[in-house]
């Protein structure tokens, strides 16, 4: 169980993601993933063995690395990828949950259904629309929140993003206050930053795929007001136009049946 | 053999759970699993050197660490997670005995081999409070093995070969106990988790069960 498992849960969610949320998991697992394993964990691998005290006296290095890092900069990492990882389950769990019913009515021997077998059922991708958007939508926004709420978390903890090279230590069992050197700042302090800015682009992302749907689903509740006056097939070829732009293909037997019908 | 096996053991236990037990796999995998292997590991690595005794006396670190930890916080959690995804596996041998009987018999003895009803439903929900129990029997261990789960900075030893009452420094205090409460709370939701599928179920075959009744007296 490792990062790769992850990427195996989170791959099948890219599929019935939009064009940004496909951006935004590749950001996610080449730039932040893959450096944290290949890069950054390296650079901290050694962080309390080579924290240096000007002291003799047992226990005053501990105490000062207890001190200045509560918890590092490594775990707090891994904790906001998993952390901003796990909304995309929800729409996975949604996506299943479509599924299973699709294969219900398949099984019940549904005339309505347009699907062949279950392999057509197993490999369908849904459109975000109706409850999923809700659902895609809600993640999105728990991602933004706890990208949020971890950046401050950064922030408020290690006061800025700098990584300094001395700490002033005088916590007991230190007799006075005693001089402690943090080891490689300057590459901690780099990688920090790099962290912080791919975050950044993520809290974008998020931002313009939240901007996107809300987008999306005003056009559709106007062309649906719209429409309404209009005819039925001009409708039909519009919304044709629309899946083509959006490359997601139509998810509701029923909805095809209905516009046809109609 | 490594935690990929557990994994993929429980992917295998997802096909024939509820929709709160495919939950319960996905809080496993992504807030026990991941969380244990990606960073807790790491903390508790060089755990035992990185204690250190306020003395020169050969023998003496050893012992206090040894007394102060009998059992590494971090190997209790492994045992926990691998103790608490196992009941589990009940589910499966028993959708696997199905099968096996009706490939034996030659006939189709069941509408669904998967589905939870029968002796299946009582074989989940014995492995529902199997698993609810050791959550909450790793729980009061951790309790009582540390005495709650605060992790001090220091403690003292007065333990042969130690000449007087020394102290000792743990590394790491304030991040190990962060992780702790983290998988004290995780615990807490998977058990409300088996608590609330237990519930539904018990709840779902009442109902199915008094509505069967209700129509053959009807009959």
């Amino acid at each position: 169980m490792d990062w790769g498992a992850l990427h195996t849960i989170l791959g099948g969610v890219n599929k019935h993601s939009t064009s940004i949320g496909k951006i935004w998991l590749t950001v996610l697992f080449i730039f932040r993933i893959m450096i944290l394993v290949v890069a950054a964990e390296k650079v901290w691998g050694d962080e309390q063995d080579d924290f240096v005290c000007n002291t003799l006296q047992p226990g005053c290095r501990n105490v000062c690395y207890d001190h200045f890092f509560p918890i590092s900069h490594i775990r707090l990492w891994a904790l906001q990828l998993i952390f901003v990882s796990t909304p995309a389950l929800l729409v996975a769990m949604h996506v299943a949950y479509r599924r299973h019913e699709k294969k219900r009515q398949f099984r019940k021997g549904d005339q309505k259904c347009e699907f062949k077998d279950m392999e057509e059922i197993r490999k369908q991708r849904f459109r975000i629309e109706g409850s999923l958007w809700w659902t895609y939508t809600s993640s999105i926004f728990f991602r933004l929140i706890f990208e949020a709420v971890f950046m401050y978390a950064f922030y408020f903890m290690y006061d800025g993003f700098r990584m300094p090279r001395l700490m002033k230590c005088n916590a007991w069992p230190c007799p006075n206050t005693v001089d402690c050197f943090v080891s490689r700042p300057t590459e901690k302090t780099v990688f920090t930053i790099f962290m912080i800015a791919v975050s950044s682009i993520c809290i974008l992302l998020n931002v313009a795929e939240l901007c996107y749907l809300l987008t999306k689903f005003f056009l559709r509740r106007s062309k649906k007001a719209g429409n309404s006056k209009q005819q039925p097939n001009h409708e039909n070829k519009e919304e044709t136009k629309q899946n083509e732009m959006n490359e997601l293909i139509s998810d509701s037997c029923q909805n095809t049946v209905i516009g046809f019908s109609s | 053999m490594s935690w990929a096996f557990l994994r993929d053991l429980l992917s295998g236990v997802n096909k024939y759970s509820t929709g709160i037990g495919r939950i319960w796999v996905a809080v496993v995998f992504m807030f026990r699993l991941l969380v244990y292997v990606a960073a807790a590991e790491n903390i508790w690595k060089h755990e035992h050197d990185e204690f250190e005794c306020n003395i020169k006396q050969p023998g003496c670190e050893n012992v206090c660490f040894d007394h102060f930890f009998p059992v590494s916080h971090i190997r209790l959690w492994a045992l926990q997670l691998i103790m608490v995804s196992t009941p589990s596996l009940l589910v499966v041998f028993h959708v696997a005995y199905r099968e096996n009987r009706e490939k034996h018999h030659n006939q189709k003895l069941y509408k669904n081999p998967g589905k939870i009803d029968g002796g299946l439903l009582c074989t989940y929900l014995i492995s529902l409070i199997l698993k609810t129990g050791l959550e909450i029997a790793f729980l009061v261990l951790f309790y009582k093995l540390y005495n709650g789960f605060k992790i001090p900075r220091l403690v003292k030893c007065d333990i042969k070969p130690c000449p007087n009452t020394v102290d000792c420094y743990i590394s790491k205090p304030t991040e190990k106990m962060i992780f702790l409460y983290f998988l004290v709370a995780t615990s807490c939701l998977c058990i409300i988790l088996n608590l609330g599928e237990l519930g539904y179920l018990i709840f779902k075959y009442s109902i199915k069960c008094y509505l069967k009744r209700h129509m053959k007296k009807q009959q």
